[in-house]
Formats: structure tokens, C-alpha cells, sequence
């Protein structure tokens, strides 16, 4: 592997791979030494440009537990946003010897101008760039979900049949962007549901169904409801008329909670809302992952890094 | 051998015909067979495609105020390789050709260098802010002749200000050439609306936001009789609106770029600046609407939007690069990929819709009747068999933010006569101080 | 290109039944034995030596049993100059190797870099009471100073010959073969 930039084209053997990988990373976790010497005198630059505590803290653990040496780019308050651009950053890391880039930026589509520009060699990850993708986000989700179903039995297998629905704002989030991609690359089937302002306004490339009422996504069962953040921004700018609206129709409320069978899964990428896209209880609640979600991230982004930094680097365009 | 008497033999004028032309002191004086003159400059013109002296109404010099992207000098040698000799200077400079004061110094900018005619648009608002009309009867009555207004890169939104441009602008028999885009639909659009923008995470720039505006200003223009241009129509809706006006007899003309007649909104995938432009590049289906309006006259003209900026306005996300793309260098090969190779017009349309009918829209004199005996010397011929790698070194201009580049192109300009004298031979550009003087010879 | 055969089937198991019996012979019987096979073949090796010290002395069979695998992917030193390997499962026995003497168990004993990795990979998981090392294939051209306890055949070979262990298990034969 390359790079990471999306999950979009990803196939189902490469996805299960790296979901397998993440369990041995996952064991790690469980011994007296929670490090492997794997990727010592590598050099991981987390270029964040947009503020995210918890994904780059997600990512430096990843790093530290790898033995890569890692230096936090923190591009806020930096030079960076005083205009320097994104290619003298890039120039700059790659002067400095980087072997991987984990880059965040408010802008869709950075990464892979980091990726293609030719200023850097170095393998870029993106950690979520604008609205268009959040890879290990998605894969974090998978893994949870698999682990949900099969326990110790996960390795190798994918998530065939698994009925998801992503509820809220489809329209800006990267992690419902891949997600769709990843879930129907491991086979799952993928049901949006938002007001259709926070829907894309064609979705027909999309390998998903969609619908604008959260209950009647309900009265189907779903497998897993995964609730996307909602901001209040978007208030402002007409998708919608107020929380209280908001909530009352695409929340995930007490009253829906019980309506989810004992096995359904409720997924949060965080940071929650509580009270507007998802009351406590249900985040709460023990059909919740959103604590083993966090947990897996580390797996999951230690698993991408090794697959980025090992093997041999020209061999796989 | 005097550099302003000039031997073309045997070309292929736009009807098919073949002629020798001669030009001495500005003019063609004579065309036929095997004519000869002493000491005139011979191109041989055998297997060129001569054709009238190409016109671009919509063209962005940048000066003053961009010189860093593009100058009138650099500009007008872009555009003279491209085949133009004469081009219309968008307002958006700074500062703003809003008054008399700076379209005049643009004009003299390039009768100065000599490469083309440059004509000055004028702001429809004072600084293209939507406000205020700007001194629209000082810039016509100026030096510069202004009969072109445009707010271009923003839009006369506001519906009262554009029945008023339209009806004051008749005073003059300007016209208002209309950057039709719906600003509330459109703030932070970055490429075209639809199932690809979804997917990329790049705001939308939807459709209805351009035909809307021309739909309601082809209503305006009816109410009031006044002429309207739309600039860079760029959807299939667009053409529809158009048709439905021209139909009704309202004023309207309308101009389609070269890149949205060539390339679509596929190549934002890449999220390469090089393909971020305004109005944004559209589906196949449009590409497809557009090419059939040109063919059958629902489109008038086709025109560059050449846009230069500087490397650092690309060499970013896409997000925060700026839109607009070069096109002069490469308008008159990408208007032969997409219309002439692929059967839908012959060269006499093109003579039509990159020359005679852009002069006719700006009220340009001297292009009505391009090879006749009398006329004024504009001309480019143009060797329709050659095949270039459209690289940076084919660019004049300041600007390199072309999506051409790397991709193999048609034709190639071999000579462009401008005002009687060369501008460009054997495909290469005649150096500045020779075209300046010449210049200086032909104002007398 | 040619393939010579240097051990079958018959000759793989007489060798297994040695280094078993040699196994309890130098830890004076079968207590607090931990096997470690290193995938993916010295697992398969690793089970089959528990099996063959079980028949010899069933009482081993309650002491013993703690056959595992330890992948060593993350340790090795040369992740830049190879295609990326997925790693294996590390298996260890519930009670951990602390105090216990582990056998490593490989296929081919080569460069010694896979035992290095082995070695500081089983340093982070405990602290054995002694380390030893069985091969089934020596085949020399050592680069680090590693040595097996227990081998089941010395192959001299030279750096271009690629030597092939197929077990049944995985490769559906059973052979040992010189390729060159
Ligand atoms: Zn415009």
C-alpha cells in the first residue's frame, strides 16, 4: 500500500487484510509491553491543519506503539495558516526526512494533491480531509462492527448481509462518505437517512438507499445505526430549523433506543452531541460501541502505518 | 523588403476557395493567382487554412493591478499566437475599469505593443460591486470606445440594477455581457453539482444558478429592448433558455469557452487546480448541448476566459486555488478537436464564431468582410494537419494553468497578421520592439 | 533449474522423533516445556514435536501441552527490502513462558535475523528461565551468532539454492527439497 487517501475502489481482500492486521495490533494492547520495535527510525509526521484531539492523539499512540518517531505538526497558529502554503509544508517535511504524512485538512481532496504533487515521497494517510473522506474512521467502524459479531473469531471475515443505517448530516461528513465505500466493499448494505438539505441532491452513483424518516429506517431493523454529529452551523444556514426539530426527528431518542433489538449496534464517531443526535442513554446504553470504537482506532491506524511503511516502497504503485 | 508588405500564397480562405493575398499598408490589395510584389515578405500559405483575424470577447489582462499573473503585453503575444488580433479586456482589475481613466490606459497599453487590438470591457458597477452604476458614458465616449459592460467574476445580481445597466448601456449601443451566477446558490461552490460533487466533498456549483439568471435576464432585456450577452453559457438548461429567447426574438447573443466544449467535470476527480474554473467544468451531457448550440447558432460565439494566475494559486488544495484557466494559446485547436475534426462545423463557422461574430457583438469595425479586396489586414492561417504536445513551452503568456497540458492537440498557428503586419511567423511570435514599431508605423 | 530431493517423508519424521527425544533428554524430562512454532511452518513443526514428546512419555502430556506460536513480523529487521507481510497470531500458553524453557521451533535455520526477531519478540511478551532453538533444515550462511540446539539436518548449501520445506499440512506433500 501506498498511500491511504480513500476507501472508495478498495476491494474486499485488502479491507479484510487490513481489519486482520488491526487484531494482532489489538493484541499488543493486552501485554506487559504495549510497543513493538516494528517500525523504528521511521519518521511519522502528523500534519493536522484542522484542530482533531482525538484523532491525532489516535495517531501518535498508533506511532509511539509502532516505535516510529513521531513529530506532531500542528499547522494551527503555525506558519502554515499564516499562508504558507501547502506545498512549502510539503517541501518542508520532506527535507526533514518523513517517511509517512497522517494529514488533516479542512480542504476535500489535500491528501491526494499531497500524494500526486511530487513534492513529497513520503506515504500520506489522511486522517479526514474536508467533506470528502476519513478512511481509518471507516475502518475503525468495520473493524468494531466485526468484532461485535464474531469476537475471536473475526480474522477473515468480512461483514456480509450486515444491514447499516448512517443517520444525519450525509452531506458533510467524510465518515459517512467512507463508510458507504468500505461497507460495500466488505458487503454490508448501507442505508442513509438525513433531511434531504443534508443529503447529497444526487445520489445515484452511490451504492446505497436512502430515505428522509428515521423510524421508518427503524421499522426495518437495522443490523447497526450509526449517528453522525450534527452541527449547529448548519442551523444557520437553513438545512434545518432548529435542534429541537432536528432531534425530535432524526435523533436517536430514548423512545427509538428501545425500539432497536438487544443486538443492534449504536455507533458514534464522536465527539457526541448528547441530547440532540443521541440522548445519553443511548450512548450510554450497552448496545453502544462508541468506547471500543476509540480503542480499535489505535489498532486501526497502527495496522494502516505498518501496511504503509513496510514492504517495498516502489514495488506497489 | 518592407515588413509591411506581405506575399500570403496560395492559402484556403474559410469558403474553401484558394488565393494569394497581398497586403500592403494595413490593407489587402490584392487577392488571385500567382500574384508577385517586390520585396514583400512570402509565406507560403500552401495546406493553410487562412482565417479572419480571431477576436476574443472575454479575455483577462490583469493590468493593472495582477501584473504578477499577466500584463497587456504578455497577454496580447498569448493571444497572438493563438491566432487573435484583437481581444476584450475584462474589467476585473484594480483598480476596476470603471471610468474613462483606466480603460483608456489599457487601450493605449496595446496600441502600445501592437500584437492585437485591445479593447477594454468596462464594469457595469462602480468596482464590480453591485451597487452603483459606473461612469458607463465617460468609458464609451472615451479613447477607448468602450461598447462592452461586465461586472465578469461576479454577477449584476440585483434585478433592478441589471434592467437599468441594460436600458442605460442602449444610450451607447453597448451591451451587457452577463457572468450569469446566482451568488446565494453558489457561495463556496467549487465544481459542478451532482452525484461527482457528492462524492468528492467539493461544494456545488449547481446549474440552476446560471439559468436562472439568464432566464430572468433574457425576460429583462425583452421588457426593456436592450441587447444582452451572456458570457461562458456552461449547461445544457442554459442552452434551452437561450433557444426559448432567441425564438422569441429578445436580444440575447451567448458565448460558450473552449474548455467547456472539450472537457467536463470527470477530471475534478484528480482535485487538481488545473481544473478548477468558473462557471465549473459540467457533465458529458452538457459538453454535448453546448457543441450542438454552437453548430446550430443557439450559441454565438465561442470565447477564452483566458485566466491567468500566478503558481502558487494552483499549487494548493483545491478548495482554496483560485478558478480560471489560460486559454488563448490553445482556444482556436480546442475549438477544431471538439467542433471542426468531429464534423459538427466547418472552418467558415469558425471564421463566424471566433471572428465575425464577436466583432459584431462588440461593435469591433473592420471584420465584416475579412478577405476582400480593401479590407483591413487581420488575419491568422493556421496549418489544421500538425499535431502538438500541448506543453508549457507553447504557453505566452505569464499564466501556465492550462488543462491542456501534457494532452496532444490540432492545428498550430504558422502566421498571424495583425493591422497589415506580421505578429507571428513561421509560428513563432515577431519580437516586441519590431511589432511595436510597426505598430507605431501603421497609428502614422 | 533443478530440484533435488534430500528428505522425505519418512526421513522428516525420523528427525522430528530425534529432536523430541533429545528435547527431553537436555531439559530432564518434559516439565515446564514451552513449544513455540514461528509461522508458518514452524507451528506445524512445533505441534507435531508436542505430539511425538507426548507418545514417548504420556506423563509429559499433563506438564506439557503448551505447544504455541509466536509470529515475529513486527520484529524483523528488513520490512523496507520485502513485500509487505501480513503478520500471523501469536498463540501463547494461558500461563504465560515466564520461568519456562521454550523451544523455538522453525522450518530452515538461515541468516539467524528470523531467530533475532523471535528472541526480542519473546522478550516482550516474558522472561523464559532458557531459549533454546530447533530447526528441522540447517542450511549455514549464518550472519548473526545464532546457533540451533537441535537440528534435523545439516544442508551445506550455497546463497542461490533455495531450499523448499512442504508439510502436509499446508502443502498437502511432504518433502524437502534443494532447488538451484
Ligand atoms: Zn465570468
Amino acid at each position: 500500500m501506498r498511500h491511504l487517501l480513500s476507501t472508495k475502489g478498495i476491494d474486499r481482500a485488502t479491507a479484510v487484510g487490513i481489519l486482520d492486521v488491526a487484531e494482532d495490533m489489538a493484541d499488543v494492547a493486552t501485554r506487559e509491553v504495549k510497543k513493538l520495535p516494528t517500525l523504528r527510525g521511521k519518521t511519522v509526521i502528523n500534519l493536522f491543519f484542522e484542530d482533531s484531539t482525538r484523532t491525532r492523539t489516535s495517531f501518535e499512540l498508533a506511532a509511539k506503539r509502532l516505535s516510529a518517531d513521531l513529530v506532531t505538526f500542528s499547522a494551527k497558529g503555525s506558519s502554515v495558516s499564516k499562508g504558507e502554503s501547502l506545498k512549502d509544508t510539503a517541501q518542508t517535511l520532506a527535507a526533514m526526512g518523513a517517511d509517512a504524512v497522517v494529514i488533516r485538512h479542512s480542504a476535500s481532496g489535500a491528501a491526494h494533491v499531497l500524494a500526486q504533487s511530487g513534492w513529497i515521497d513520503a506515504a500520506i494517510l489522511n486522517a479526514g480531509d474536508g467533506t470528502h473522506e476519513h478512511p481509518t474512521q471507516a475502518l475503525l467502524d468495520a473493524y468494531t462492527m466485526r468484532k461485535r459479531l464474531h469476537g475471536v473469531a473475526s480474522r477473515g471475515r468480512d461483514l456480509d448481509g450486515l444491514r447499516v443505517t448512517i443517520v444525519g448530516d450525509i452531506l458533510h461528513s467524510r465518515v459517512a462518505r467512507s463508510n458507504v465505500w468500505l461497507l460495500e466493499a466488505l458487503g454490508a448494505s448501507v442505508t442513509l437517512v438525513a433531511p434531504a438539505t443534508l443529503l447529497p441532491s444526487d445520489l445515484s452513483t452511490w451504492p446505497v438507499t436512502y430515505g428522509y424518516s428515521f423510524d421508518a429506517a427503524l421499522d426495518q431493523s437495522p443490523d447497526v445505526v450509526m449517528m453522525l454529529r450534527i452541527q449547529a452551523e448548519r442551523m444557520s444556514a437553513a438545512f434545518f430549523p432548529n435542534a429541537r426539530e432536528y432531534a425530535r426527528e432524526w435523533g436517536l431518542d430514548d423512545e427509538r433506543l428501545d425500539r432497536l433489538r438487544a443486538d443492534t449496534m449504536v455507533m458514534h464517531p464522536g465527539p457526541m452531541n448528547r441530547g440532540l443526535e443521541i440522548s445519553a442513554r443511548a450512548a450510554d446504553s450497552p448496545r453502544s460501541t462508541v468506547l471500543e470504537q476509540v480503542a480499535n482506532g489505535v489498532s486501526i491506524r497502527m495496522a494502516v502505518l505498518y501496511l504503509l511503511l513496510s514492504g517495498e516502497r516502489e514495488a506497489d504503485q | 523588403m518592407s515588413p509591411t508588405t506581405l506575399l500570403i500564397t496560395a492559402a484556403t480562405l474559410p469558403d474553401g476557395s484558394h488565393t494569394d493575398i497581398l497586403v500592403e499598408h494595413g490593407t489587402i490589395t490584392e487577392l488571385g493567382a500567382r500574384l508577385s510584389r517586390a520585396g514583400a515578405t512570402t509565406v507560403d500559405g500552401d495546406g493553410l487554412q487562412a482565417l479572419p483575424g480571431l477576436v476574443d470577447l472575454h479575455t483577462h489582462l490583469r493590468e493593472p493591478g495582477f501584473e504578477q499573473s499577466e500584463t497587456v503585453l504578455t497577454g496580447s503575444r498569448a493571444a497572438a499566437i493563438g491566432g487573435f488580433t484583437a481581444v476584450h479586456a475584462m474589467a476585473n482589475t484594480s483598480p476596476v475599469a470603471d471610468t474613462a481613466g483606466v480603460v483608456e490606459q489599457v487601450h493605449s497599453l496595446g496600441e502600445q505593443h501592437g500584437y492585437v487590438t485591445v479593447r477594454p470591457i468596462g464594469a457595469v458597477t462602480m468596482g464590480l460591486a453591485g451597487t452603483q452604476l459606473s461612469e458607463i458614458g465617460a468609458m464609451a465616449g472615451s479613447r477607448a470606445g468602450v461598447t462592452v459592460f461586465s461586472d465578469d467574476g461576479k454577477c449584476v445580481a440585483d434585478a433592478l440594477l441589471m434592467r437599468r445597466a441594460l436600458e442605460y448601456v442602449k444610450t451607447f449601443d453597448g451591451v451587457i455581457a452577463q457572468h450569469a451566477q446566482e451568488p446565494r446558490l453558489t457561495e463556496g461552490a467549487q465544481m459542478n453539482e451532482g452525484a461527482l460533487s457528492g462524492e468528492l466533498g467539493l461544494r456545488g456549483w449547481p446549474a440552476v444558478a446560471e439559468e436562472a439568471i439568464i432566464a430572468r435576464d433574457v425576460l429583462l432585456a425583452h421588457h426593456v429592448g436592450a441587447r444582452l450577452h451572456i458570457c461562458h453559457l456552461s449547461t445544457a438548461g442554459s442552452v434551452e433558455v437561450i433557444r426559448w429567447a432567441k425564438a422569441r426574438g429578445i436580444a440575447v447573443t451567448a458565448e460558450v469557452t473552449p474548455h467547456h466544449l472539450l472537457l467536463t467535470e470527470e477530471l475534478a476527480r484528480s482535485y487538481d487546480p488545473r481544473f478548477k474554473v468558473n462557471p465549473p467544468l459540467r457533465r458529458d451531457e452538457d459538453v454535448q448541448a453546448l457543441r450542438t448550440a454552437l453548430a446550430d447558432g443557439t450559441i454565438d460565439i465561442v470565447a477564452t476566459d483566458h485566466a491567468p494566475h500566478p503558481m502558487e494559486s494552483k499549487e494548493c488544495a483545491w478548495d482554496e486555488a483560485s478558478f480560471g484557466m489560460v486559454g488563448l494559446e490553445s482556444a482556436l485547436s480546442v475549438v477544431q478537436l471538439a467542433m471542426v475534426d468531429s464534423g459538427l462545423i466547418g472552418w467558415a463557422d469558425v471564421a463566424r464564431v471566433l471572428s465575425t461574430t464577436p466583432a459584431r457583438i462588440g461593435r469591433l469595425a473592420g471584420y465584416s468582410d475579412p478577405f476582400a479586396v480593401g479590407a483591413p489586414a487581420q488575419f491568422t492561417l493556421v496549418d489544421p494537419s500538425a499535431r502538438r504536445e500541448f506543453a508549457v513551452g507553447q504557453l505566452h503568456g505569464k499564466g501556465v494553468n492550462s488543462p491542456y497540458l501534457g494532452r496532444t492537440l490540432p492545428g498550430r498557428v504558422v502566421a498571424t497578421v495583425h493591422d497589415g503586419y506580421a505578429t507571428v511567423l513561421d509560428g513563432e511570435l515577431v519580437d516586441a520592439a519590431t511589432v511595436a514599431q510597426n505598430a507605431r508605423v501603421h497609428r502614422g | 533449474m533443478t530440484v533435488r530431493t534430500v528428505l522425505q517423508s519418512a526421513d522428516i519424521t525420523r528427525a522430528l522423533t530425534r529432536i523430541s527425544h533429545e528435547i527431553l533428554e537436555s531439559n530432564r524430562g518434559g516439565s515446564d516445556l514451552v513449544l513455540l512454532g514461528i509461522p508458518t511452518r514452524g507451528v506445524i513443526l512445533a505441534q507435531r514435536l508436542g505430539r511425538i514428546l507426548e507418545s514417548i512419555d504420556p506423563a509429559v502430556g499433563e506438564s506439557l501441552a503448551s505447544v504455541g506460536s509466536l509470529d515475529v513480523t513486527m520484529y524483523r529487521d528488513d520490512l523496507g527490502a520485502q513485500p509487505t507481510r501480513a503478520p500471523s497470531p501469536t498463540q501463547l500458553p494461558a500461563s504465560g513462558i515466564d520461568g519456562k524453557t521454550v523451544v523455538l521451533v522453525d522450518d530452515v535455520l538461515y541468516s539467524g535475523r528470523t531467530i533475532r526477531a523471535a528472541l526480542d519478540a519473546l522478550g516482550d511478551h516474558g522472561r523464559p528461565r532458557a531459549v533454546r532453538l530447533a530447526v528441522l533444515v540447517d542450511r549455514g550462511h549464518r550472519e548473526l551468532p545464532i546457533r540451533a540446539d537441535f537440528v534435523g539436518k545439516n544442508l551445506p548449501t550455497s546463497a542461490e539454492e533455495r531450499i523448499n520445506v512442504r508439510l502436509r499440512e499446508i502443502d498437502g506433500i511432504e518433502e524437502v527439497s534443494i532447488e538451484s
